[in-house]
């Protein structure tokens, strides 16, 4: 379970993020729906601990992040916007390489990549060098890389970004999956369309502050829409930046 | 420590399979300076060699009006090469490289040497090169001992003694040992040393620090349950290993170059055998972490690999600085200046190369200065990286 609680956070002018409060419950996806520069990135970096909010609190399975900062990322898997690979590393050692910094060794090391590898369909590539993936193959990679320590939470940050159609499918199936396992999934977007398809609980963000925070059914009964677009369009007030 | 371990092994492997990486590192760093070094004391020797056994060439234009003088010359050894030439052709010539050093003896040289006035010569040359420099200075002290000699006869001719005109008799006394000669040329070693020392971790800290930031994979490792101390220890530690790697090479390929160039031609003993590469070694040992932290902390700074190439290239030359002050000031090896790094190890290596007694104490306390800034900046460097702006 991950919780944010009143998190506020400036750079400078800028309020990013202004008393943003939500829960994302295990067992389900919930998804965070913004324009670009709506805030998603500098909160979800609050909940998993590179930025430290000016007010406000942020947990991962009731554990504070910025006070047990390594207990808590032991609970949490990342796959943060940018995803990159080291090229010069195979798919597997680029894995292996963040399970041991995780403290996951030996049997249990090599036993977890290839579950993950079946998994996630990277058998064919799992022994090759970094060096000109697809952007479908770097997001599996660092995908397995934000899992390998079994983690029962998982926060994503836009990673349908680049993607074609049979790899957001894939990810949305993975994703699927995760959940099914009974995991928290947490994850931002800027497309409309794959929040609706994918989360049980949508968190629509603007301006850095929440201004729905409910299912997708529930968002949609209360404006009054005949669809989930139009209203997620009321809730937002502007159509800018959302496709 | 397990961390530590694990980013150190992680980009010792990944950067050994980088071939921009290897090519600095263990090729062009090590390699470039005794090779350099080399070169420029072939270059050395071949010219001081023209210096002192090869006979004076000189082109000379009117010969026929000092047979005196023609006579003294060729008794000196003097290759003479007869060519009528004006001037402004001599000029010309010398300066179009057809002749090196024209000497043009005007019509009027008999008749005023006949009559005891000052007879004119001409001696054509271009100081601006150094060959033809050597061989003018050679001509003018040749004709000045020919006129000295003329002097003392016309003096003695008419009844004065000729040691009248000698006032004064300059003695040179130099005291330049074979070894400490060669110091002077083996100055250069010591930065080339220092500079493969460097250049060994150059690409490792640009790699480990802008180059994740570049690539994207900075964000995803600062979210891991890391210390962000052990993180930069790592790297760090991956940085020390190549630039042992690049000193050891380097100190090799001097001692391999320096038994190819015959240095006691030039008057110099080598001195540079298996066992003082391995003092060097341990010298420069303490500049490793200095160096390495220097360039990771200068390099964390950086948003991309280019940004990083540029300042990391100034911080190359950093070391020069103090080793130039050193040979204009022509400092000695004293305990006071063993706290400046760079300089300390220079000063040190040349005290080995000189054979002088170097003092246990001014080891020590040039590798505690040099250890003690590499600690301040490593502390540095890993509060950096505990900062947000570490993201970008």
């Amino acid at each position: 379970m991950i919780e944010a609680t009143h998190l506020s956070k400036r750079f400078g002018d800028i309020e990013a993020v202004r008393d943003i409060s939500f829960v994302a419950r295990d067992g389900a996806i919930t998804g965070i729906l913004g324009a670009n520069g709506a805030g998603k990135s500098t909160c979800l970096r609050m909940l998993y601990g590179v930025l430290t909010p000016d007010s406000g609190k942020a947990c991962i399975d009731g554990i504070d992040i910025r006070g047990e900062t390594s207990k808590a990322r032991a609970h949490l898997g990342v796959l943060p916007h940018a995803a990159g690979l080291y090229a010069n590393l195979t798919a597997r050692e680029n894995i292996q390489y963040f399970g041991s910094l995780q403290r996951v060794g030996g049997d249990l090391l090599s036993s977890r990549i290839a579950e993950l590898s079946r998994v996630l369909g990277m058998e064919s590539f799992i022994e090759r060098r970094a060096k000109g993936f697809s952007q479908g193959q770097r997001i599996k990679v660092a995908l397995a890389r934000a899992l390998i320590h079994d983690p029962g939470n998982i926060v994503l940050d836009e990673p349908t970004n680049g993607l074609d159609v049979m790899a957001i499918r894939n990810l949305r199936e993975m994703l699927l999956a995760l959940k099914a396992q009974g995991r928290c999934v947490l994850f931002s977007s800027h497309v409309m369309q794959e929040v609706a398809v994918l989360c049980d609980r949508v968190v629509i963000i603007g301006h850095g502050k929440v201004l729905a925070d409910a299912t997708v059914e529930s968002i949609r009964q209360r404006s009054g829409a005949a669809s989930l677009e139009e209203a997620f369009l009321q809730v937002l007030g502007d159509t800018e930046g959302v496709s | 420590m397990h961390a530590l371990f694990t980013v150190f092994g992680k980009e010792f492997l990944e950067n050994l399979r980088d071939r921009r990486t290897l090519v600095s590192a263990l090729l062009f760093g090590p390699l470039f300076g005794p090779l350099m070094f080399g070169f420029m004391v072939s270059r050395m020797l071949n010219q001081s060699v023209v210096e002192s056994d090869e006979p004076l060439k000189l082109t000379i234009s009117g010969g026929d009006h000092a047979p005196g003088l023609t006579q003294f010359l060729e008794a000196e050894g003097v290759k003479l090469t007869a060519a009528p030439l004006s001037e402004s052709e001599a000029r010309a010539a010398v300066r179009g490289g057809t002749a090196q050093v024209v000497l043009i003896i005007p019509d009027e040289y008999g008749l005023r040497f006949t009559a005891a006035a000052p007879a004119p010569v001409l001696l054509v040359a271009d100081s601006a090169d150094s060959q033809t420099r050597k061989i003018a200075d050679r001509a003018r002290t040749l004709l000045g001992s020919y006129a000295s000699t003329i002097a003392q006869l016309r003096l003695q001719a008419r009844g004065v003694n000729p040691l009248l005109a000698v006032p004064v008799a300059v003695n040179e006394v130099d005291v330049a040992t074979p070894t400490g000669r060669a110091v002077v040329v083996l100055g250069f070693m010591t930065y080339f040393v220092l500079f493969a020392v460097l250049m060994g971790g150059l690409y490792l800290a640009i790699d480990s620090t802008a180059g994740e930031r570049e690539r994207g994979s900075l964000e995803a490792l600062l979210s891991l349950p890391v210390a962000r101390a052990s993180l930069v220890g790592g790297k760090l530690l991956a940085t020390c290993a190549y630039m042992c790697i690049s000193l050891a090479l380097s100190l090799t390929a001097f001692v391999c170059v320096l038994r190819v160039v015959p240095l006691e031609k030039l008057g110099m003993s080598g001195n540079l055998g298996p066992g003082t590469a391995l003092i060097f070694f341990a010298i420069c040992l303490p500049f490793v972490p200095l160096g390495a932290a220097l360039m990771t902390f200068v390099a964390s700074f950086t948003r991309s690999y280019r940004e990083a190439q540029t300042y990391l290239t100034a911080v190359l030359l950093v070391p020069t600085l103090p080793i130039a002050f050193a040979s204009i000031y022509s400092l000695k090896t004293r305990s006071s200046l063993m706290f400046i790094p760079s300089l300390s190890q220079h000063l040190l290596m040349t005290s080995v190369l000189k054979d002088e007694v170097v003092a246990g104490r001014d080891v020590w306390m040039s590798a505690a200065a040099s250890l003690g800034l590499a600690l301040v900046l490593i502390v540095l460097t890993a509060r950096h990286w505990r900062r947000e702006t570490m993201l970008g």
